[in-house]
């Protein structure tokens, strides 16, 4: 495709960070063509500079960012070096920009059907009494119907998926020739993100809207867009249709992404391992509930499994189905209204004090962030070290020798003991967090969503290491996660939880061959599964419009 | 009550308004609107440098006798000899300035410290407690925001006897609530946070979480609000002093030599205008600085 046909082309583009010490580029000659009606979407994992891009498409670069070479041209209007006064003619307008955290990106003292007529108005395209009835229509057309006057709440008033959809309507509100989606279901629950997505997809095909995704998820893009552009380190790597790049990628990163992409490259469902002797953990018919406000909630409603030893049963749910409360009460962080905890054979609801302490030598804790689990003002040596002084265990010298040892389980170089967590990078702040975790010869660990701040290559990492440590140490894991596709990786038996209550446990392999409960399936569903990935080998199709499909609406 | 709840967000708000236009700024031009930015910090810097030599080493900087004068030089306006001139008793007002700082100063610090340690600590126990202790403690908080600080520490050192000891303390007193708010809030999102429960999940004990995490992460905030509370102090030690609750004539405090100038007000404004600029130039300084450290620390 030339420069003549192409909506947007950006050639050459490379921009720097200036930081204290000396610019730091953050693209590196990137070009890429959109044509009209195309989606087309840029892969990458975090600091590999594709928000950049995203922002330098709109012209809202953050202050310390400089275009150092290279174009952008919109439809014949180069954008680089426009002045404000054209990009605020070409934003909103004429290109659409669906930002990533929908709790962050609306304002929350605004009703919303203001603020998706704010752009209308502004641009001149309609009057106070037109842009209340556009707004009407749009809200319709994202599945936000009028009957029930969603115009008149505040994004307070919104779950996640609703107000990501709001979004996407105020960036469809000037009927725009290109839309910009940076990383726009990131920040919501799998069966969510994929119904903002259909949506999404619905409205570009009706209006034939030009479409850059910007994406760390290689499954999703793959699923959505015509075309892949692969970005790593400033640099765009790989370009191809979906079905090629899976088939045959060309470059090691690419090739990278690809086999640590759960959904993609599934392996085989772990061998349920046998379980002998009497379980590690029980909860039994336990129940949590929150006084709020607006009346009490139920976070968890009766919920009981068992955990045996060497064996990883996993919590797995959406945002609010009381998985991490259940995973707190397990660890006795929070006290259950009813129901009982027994660990290794022994009743330890109602344990307290010193007694409850010595417990917590046998059973650990994983979080899910490993940028606030951290104390940020610690050396590495002090934060592993920390449970060992705790407990008194050696001495300095012996407590130094183990955390050398832990390092290398974990396997993170030793000299990094003297670091602080600002230093690393997610993965090796994770890596930190279980060596913590470890330093007490547990039991039991429980992992609380451990890889789902982290990118695709870093996660499968992370779960090959506590694999590894799994089978090294006999432990046991209750891994609690949204993510279906990870767990299927590493756990033995999966416990599917909705609205507080288990719907349905059983062994990973028939969970996922033969769920029984519609709510399992549905989050099944909601793995992104390229029609690609099962022609893989077979020559790729010509690329159609953006699939479709159906999901049911969350009102 | 919630008029004082106010008062306080909307100051916090200030601060961070402030220092967000600030970084702004800096981020628009950075070079020279830090340099603008760094620029003013070292003369703050440097005046609060001096001030510090004052109060330390007096003789140093004006080896005169602050106590006795020369009648025969009463009333003199500023010249090279007498750089903020004479008093109605021929004494120069500047080594009486020099001389001052040290009283001046020495209780603006203990008044600061005061306020620090036992609003720090209520804070922390507010936050680290919880429940019922946070409750009274805020109620409490909350009725000595409630009272005008100026008119607090009149009320306080009435009943405590004049002096400079008693005008510190008062005027302490009347800051704890400042830091009591500031301290419990850093506590309670320090509290929050996974690192926290992370170590309580371990199996450490409350206290040392207490002392090892949630003390080191929340108190830097409070330092930079007690030095931006450091200028307030000045100014109100001055008032008190001013009023007459100090020291007893003929000592020097930065408030009384105001106060003493005032009946020649019209024939020697040096008397109250250049100790006014220098009280004025030291809040100012100190405000400055405080708010550098507070922007250092939210950074």
């Amino acid at each position: 495709m030339n420069a003549q046909q192409a909506l947007l082309a950006i050639d050459g583009l490379r921009v720097d960070y200036t930081t204290g010490s000396g610019p730091v580029p953050a693209l590196r000659d990137a070009s890429l063509r959109v044509g009209p009606g195309e989606v087309v979407a840029l892969v990458g994992e975090s600091g590999s500079g594709k928000s950049t891009l995203a922002h330098a498409v709109i012209g809202l670069l953050p202050s310390a960012a400089r275009i150092g070479a290279g174009s952008i041209t919109f439809d014949g209007t180069r954008l680089d070096n426009a002045p404000e006064r054209v990009l605020r003619g070409v934003r909103g307008a004429r290109i659409g920009f669906v930002p990533q955290d929908p709790g962050l990106s609306l304002n929350p003292v605004r009703r919303i059907g203001d603020q998706i007529a704010e752009s209308l108005l502004v641009h001149g395209l309609a009057d106070g009494r037109g842009a209340r009835e556009r707004t009407l229509e749009l809200l319709d057309e994202v599945g936000l119907d009028r009957s029930r006057r969603w115009e008149r709440r505040y994004p307070h008033e919104l779950s996640g998926g609703q107000r990501q959809r709001v979004l996407i309507a105020a960036a469809l509100a000037c009927g725009p020739q290109l839309i910009v989606a940076d990383e726009p279901t990131s920040a919501l629950d799998a069966t969510v993100a994929r119904q903002v997505l259909d949506r999404l997809a619905e409205r570009i095909a009706a209006r034939g809207t030009t479409v850059l995704l910007i994406t760390h998820d290689l499954a999703m893009a793959a699923e959505r867009a015509d075309r892949l552009l692969v970005l790593d380190g400033g640099e765009i790597v790989e370009a191809g249709r979906p079905a090629d790049l899976i088939a045959a990628p060309s470059h090691p990163y690419t090739a990278r992404l690809l086999s640590s992409s759960p959904s993609l490259r599934p392996g085989p469902p772990r061998p349920s391992r046998a379980v002998t002797g009497q379980p590690l953990l029980t909860l039994r018919g336990v129940s949590k509930r929150y006084r709020t406000p607006a009346g009490t909630v139920t976070a968890v409603d009766g919920v009981g499994f068992e955990l045996g030893r060497g064996e990883t049963l996993a919590l797995v749910g959406e945002s609010g189905s009381g998985k991490s409360t259940t995973a707190r009460i397990a660890l006795r962080l929070t006290a259950a209204d009813q129901g009982t905890v027994r660990f290794d054979g022994a009743d330890i609801t109602a344990l307290r004090g010193e007694r409850l302490r010595a417990l917590r030598r046998r059973f650990q804790v994983v979080y899910q962030n490993p940028y606030s689990s951290l104390d940020p003002r610690h050396s590495l040596a002090t934060i592993v070290a920390e449970p060992l002084r705790a407990f008194r265990v050696g001495d300095r010298a012996g407590r130094r020798a183990r955390v050398l040892e832990l390092l290398d389980q974990v396997a993170l170089p030793r000299h990094y003991a003297s670091r602080t967590a600002a230093e690393l990078s997610g993965g090796q702040r994770q890596r930190v967090a279980i060596a913590r975790a470890l330093a007490l010869h547990p039991e039991l660990l429980v992992l609380d969503e451990p890889v789902s701040a982290l990118d695709a290559s870093v996660q499968a990492q992370i779960l090959d290491l506590l694999d590894r440590l799994q089978a090294e140490l006999s432990l046991s894991y209750l891994f609690i996660s949204h993510d279906l596709a990870v767990v299927r990786r590493i756990s033995d038996r999966v416990a599917v939880m909705r609205h507080g209550r288990i719907v349905e446990t059983g062994p990973t392999a028939e969970i996922f061959d033969a769920p029984r409960h519609e709510y399992t399936a549905e989050l099944l569903a909601a793995i992104p599964s390229p029609q690609v990935a099962a022609t893989a080998g077979r020559p790729a199709t010509p690329s159609t419009p953006v699939p479709t499909r159906k999901g049911p609406s969350d009102g | 009550m919630s008029d004082s709840r106010i008062g306080t967000i909307s100051a916090s708000g200030l601060l961070t308004a402030a220092s967000g236009a600030a970084g702004r700024l800096a981020g628009v031009r950075p070079s020279r609107a830090r340099l603008r930015a760094d620029a003013a910090t070292v003369v703050a810097a440097t005046i609060m440098l001096l001030v510090l030599g004052w109060a330390l080493f007096p003789s140093v900087f004006a080896s005169g006798d602050p106590l006795t004068g020369v009648p025969a030089e009463k009333l003199q306006g500023p010249s090279p000899q007498h750089w903020f001139g004479t008093d109605n008793l021929g004494r120069d007002l500047y080594t009486r300035m020099v001389h001052g700082a040290g009283l001046s100063l020495t209780a603006t610090v203990s008044a600061v410290l005061i306020a620090l340690i036992a609003g720090g600590l209520l804070g922390l126990l507010a936050g680290a407690v919880g429940k019922l202790v946070d409750t009274v403690a805020m109620r409490v908080v909350d009725v000595l925001l409630s009272v005008p600080s100026l008119l607090l520490s009149l009320a306080l050192v009435t009943a405590l006897g004049f002096g400079t000891t008693n005008v510190a303390v008062a005027v302490g007193v009347s800051l704890i609530a400042n830091f009591a708010r500031v301290m419990r809030s850093e506590v309670l999102r320090v509290r929050g946070a996974d690192y926290v429960e992370a170590a309580h999940a371990s199996g450490v004990r409350w206290y040392t979480v207490l002392a090892r995490h949630v003390l080191p992460n929340s108190y830097r905030p409070v330092l930079a609000l007690a030095a931006v509370e450091f200028g307030m102090a000045v100014l109100a030690v001055s008032a008190l002093s001013f009023l007459g609750y100090g020291a007893k004539p003929p000592t020097p405090e930065w408030g009384s030599l105001i106060s003493e100038g005032r009946n020649y007000l019209a024939s020697a404004w040096w008397m109250t205008t250049l100790p006014g600029l220098v009280i004025v130039t030291v809040v100012l300084a100190a405000q400055h600085l405080g708010r550098a450290a507070d922007r250092r620390a939210r950074a």
